[in-house]
Order: structure tokens, then sequence, then C-alpha cells
């Protein structure tokens, strides 16, 4: 996908686009959002089946599908609701491998807890 | 100048004929008295082919306004109609629609808003729509209500305003009341309101768009000064387009209807119908020697501020008629006197001018009630007393 450019953020009030009407389509994904985030999803690769129930769930498109497989989560953009963790339908058989806890494939652990 | 046809209609259905003039792509409209009248007749051209117009008949106003910003966004010319209750539940979407800058025109046929239930004329509906960002034209007869409408469309489209206009005309009074109104052929109308093509349109698929997008606060502010600065700097291109309808119909569409004010001691300043029951009044009082005059606005927002002060400032008293109240404001006053008084005092000119509140869900006001206030004005400006400042007109006391 194309670099998108971040709308400008310094123009003055004469030369906004009426309306607020946005022409540069897609230019989203340059607005990082992933600061928003105070629990961060992580996920066991080991032990995810791809079943993909998080990519279609996740609302801001934060799961990155590579060849048709779960690659990574997009945290300049994973607003860190919750949300995939919540529908992983995969309870785990060994601890995460990440929180070293039992339960799902996707857990949420507190941002800044390394 | 191209000739009228006559016919006996009542105001609703006058904006009904506009309406099928005007041919828009989409009208989404709900019924309420005593608006039901014109998406009535109009949705009856659309059974008929008459029009090719997608009528949308939607569950709620709220739902009205919603389809016809989406409409007008994907690009096209859109229009509905309301009054009273549908009005104040489009409350949201009348500043969405505004915000993103959609030239739809909404035709409001007057009405007292509850509670106590009522559903009869007053302006409290649309003077609480004031402040939401749209045109408003007040109608003083179903003719002006019908050439209103037509000048709504080309004046909102207008590249340098692109934005919504509300046109009002008194429930009942006018939009019930049948009168002679003339119709512009249907030729004329189509030439003169043009064909829209819109600067951005959601269906323009080669040329993408978001709109209605989230805007921080970052420019939130920037687009509101200058929506702001819109509305406020299109008073030039209403008077032009007002002009060139004024030539092709040869009917007066001045921002201003201005009768006896060249040398008027005393003036009233009214919106809509009572206009004309004031006009006669001042007839006979000048018969009788009584410099008096009125003034009737035909454009609320934006506020003609310049154009109202010149037309008063020499008389010696004024009185403002609101057919609503702003409660709480200063005195229990009304709308059209907060702004014109703020006009006078921004303007630097002092004269004496009261308010007078009348005619509140439905309430006649006769000609011998103008004629009261006329003679509250003649002592006022004998005496340089100003006395009560809201005054009211046919309230039992």
């Amino acid at each position: 996908m194309a670099e998108k450019q971040a709308p400008r953020l310094d123009l003055p009030w004469r030369d906004a686009r009426p309306g607020g009407v946005v022409v540069e389509t897609g230019n989203s994904e340059t607005y990082i959002t992933g600061t928003w985030r105070t629990m961060r999803p992580v996920r066991d690769m080991d032990q995810c089946t791809q079943c993909l129930i998080c990519w279609i769930m996740c609302p801001d498109s934060a799961i990155t599908v590579e060849d048709g497989k779960v690659a990574a989560f997009d945290y300049a953009h994973c607003k860190g609701c919750g949300i995939c963790a919540e529908q992983c339908p995969v309870n785990i058989k060994q601890p995460h491998s990440v929180t070293g806890n039992l339960g799902k494939v996707i857990q949420m652990v507190p941002e800044g807890d390394e | 100048m191209v000739t009228s046809k006559y016919m006996p209609l009542d105001g609703a259905n006058a904006v009904s004929q506009a309406m099928r003039q005007i041919n828009p792509n989409v009208v989404a409209a709900y019924p309420i008295t005593p608006q039901t009248a014109v998406v009535q007749n109009f949705s009856e051209y659309v059974a008929d082919g008459i029009v090719d117009t997608e009528f949308v008949p939607v569950e709620s106003e709220h739902a009205a306004m919603s389809a016809c910003i989406g409409a007008s966004a994907a690009g096209a010319r859109v229009m509905t109609a309301t009054a009273a209750n549908g009005l104040a539940l489009m409350w949201e979407m009348l500043y969405i629609a505004a915000g993103m800058r959609l030239p739809i025109v909404l035709t409001v046929v007057n009405r007292a808003l509850s509670s106590p239930l009522n559903i009869h004329c007053d302006h409290s509906d649309s003077m609480g729509a004031r402040d939401a960002g749209w045109l408003h034209f007040y109608a003083e007869t179903g003719q002006e209500a019908y050439d209103n409408t037509i000048k709504a469309i080309k004046i909102a489209e207008h590249a340098d305003v692109l934005l919504p206009v509300m046109s009002c005309q008194d429930g009942f009074i006018t939009g019930h009341g049948v009168e002679r109104v003339g119709l512009l052929p249907d030729e004329a109308v189509k030439e003169f309101v043009g064909g829209y093509d819109p600067k951005y349109a959601l269906l323009d698929t080669d040329h993408p768009v978001t709109m209605g997008a989230w805007d921080f606060t970052d420019y939130y502010f920037e687009h509101k000064r200058q929506q702001s600065e819109v509305l406020n700097s299109c008073l030039p291109i209403v008077e032009a387009v007002s002009k060139e309808y004024e030539q092709l119909s040869g009917r007066d569409q001045a921002i201003l209807d201005c009768y006896g004010m060249d040398d008027a001691d005393v003036a009233i300043v009214v919106l809509s119908s009572q206009a004309g029951t004031t006009r006669s009044v001042v007839r006979e009082l000048r018969a009788k020697g009584v410099k008096a005059g009125v003034v009737k606005p035909r454009l609320f927002r934006p506020f003609p501020a310049t154009q109202l002060v010149d037309a008063i400032k020499n008389c010696k008293a004024v009185a403002v008629m609101d057919r609503a109240i702003s409660f709480g404001a200063m005195g229990g006053c009304g709308p059209l006197f907060l702004d014109l008084t703020s006009a006078l005092f921004n303007l630097g000119v002092q004269l004496p001018v009261v308010n007078y509140i009348y005619g509140l869900g439905g309430r006649d006001t006769m000609p011998s009630d103008i004629a009261s206030a006329f003679a509250d004005l003649q002592e006022i400006a004998a005496t340089g007393t100003r006395g009560e400042l809201v005054r009211y007109l046919g309230l039992r006391d």
C-alpha cells in the first residue's frame, strides 16, 4: 500500500476545506491512535489456530494478515479495546508465551508492563 | 419577465407546485400538521410520474433530515418539509447539514412547539433553529412562500454559499389559506434553478472523498469560523439571486419589504403574514396623517442588520413584533427584537424600541391590536419615555 500523506494541521481557517471534506482518501492511516491504548493485546503465535476471528472482529483494522495468516498487531493503530481477546475462541493448553497464564491465545496486558 | 399563470392555491400547495417545477432528485419527508399538505401534494406528483424525484417516506423527521443529508452528500438536489415538533426532532441533523455545507432546502410551515399541544402558527419552531447555520426566509403570503422556495435552491447551491436554506411560511394562516398565486412557467423555473453540479459527491467514484469525518481540535474551530463567514457574507448573493428572480417574475423580492418608511415617525418591524395586517393599518393611519410605517424582513438569517437599522434609524419610536419568545432573554423578549436591538446598539443608533409578543399558538392579532401598538408608539415618540420593554398583543390581561 502506498504511503499516505498526513493532512496538514496548520492551515488558516480561510484555507480549510469547506465542510471538512477529505479528498485525500484513506489518510486516517496517518492518524496514530495507538497512543490511546492502556491495554495491549498479545498473541501466542504457536498456539494460534489461524481462525482469523480476531481479524474479522477488530474495529480498527489493526490486525495485519499476510498470506492468509495473522502476522501481527498494528500497534500504531490498535486502541487496545480488547475485542480480539474477548472474541478469541481458542483456549490454550500450555501457558501463554507472553503472559505465562492459561486462557486465550490473545490476552490483554497493561501498557508499559514490559 | 415571464407571465405567471394564476391559480387559487393554499400556501402549502404553492410550495408543492414550486417543488414540482424544481423537480429535485430526492425528497425525504415525514408528515406533520400543518406541513403535511406540502409533501402530500408532492408525493402525488411522484406517484403520477410528473416529477423524477426519488421520494423517501421515512419513519421520523430525524430520519428525514438524515436521508436528505445522505442524498445531498451523494450529489443530489434535495428538498424536504416540516413544522414544529418535527423540526425540533430534526435538530441534531440541522447542524450537521449546515456543517457539512449541504445545500438542502427545507420548507417550514410554522407551528407552535408543544407543550401544551397546539397545531397553530407561531415562530417558535424555526426561531429555535436560528443558530443552526441555515439561511432563513419568512414569507408573508403563499406567493412569497412559492417564490422563496425557488430562490432558495439557487442561493443554497451557489458555489460561494453551499449552505442549507429554511423557507418558512405561517401555518394555517397562509399554509392552509387559499389565495391567488402566480406560478412561473415550468420551463422558466427549470432554467432559473439550472442543474446542480456538486463540487464533491459521494457517488462520484472517480473522485472519492470522505464527508462528515472526524474533525479534531486541530480543525473544527477553523471550519466553524469558515461556516460563520460564509453565512454572514452571503447577503450580496441573496440579493443578486433575488434581483434576478424579481426580473424574471416581476414581483418585488427585496430583502426588506418597506411600506411608508421614507418618512415614518413610528414603525413596526414584523415577519411573515402579520406584515399584511400591519400594512393595512399603516394605510389607515397614513390617511389620518400619522407617519406610520412597516418593515418586513424577508430574510432573518443571515440577519440584515445594516439594512434594517438604515430603514428605521430616523424613526422616533419602533416596535418589533415577535411570534416567539426567547425564554429567559432580557424581559422575556423575542428573537427578532434581540437581534434588531443589538444591531442598533452596535451600529451606534439610539432610539426607543419596544417588543410586542403576539400570536403565540395561532392567536389572532387583529387590526385593532396593531392600531393599539401604533398608538403606544405615538405616545412614546411624543413623550420620549419608552416604558415597558416587552409587551403582549391579544393576550387576556
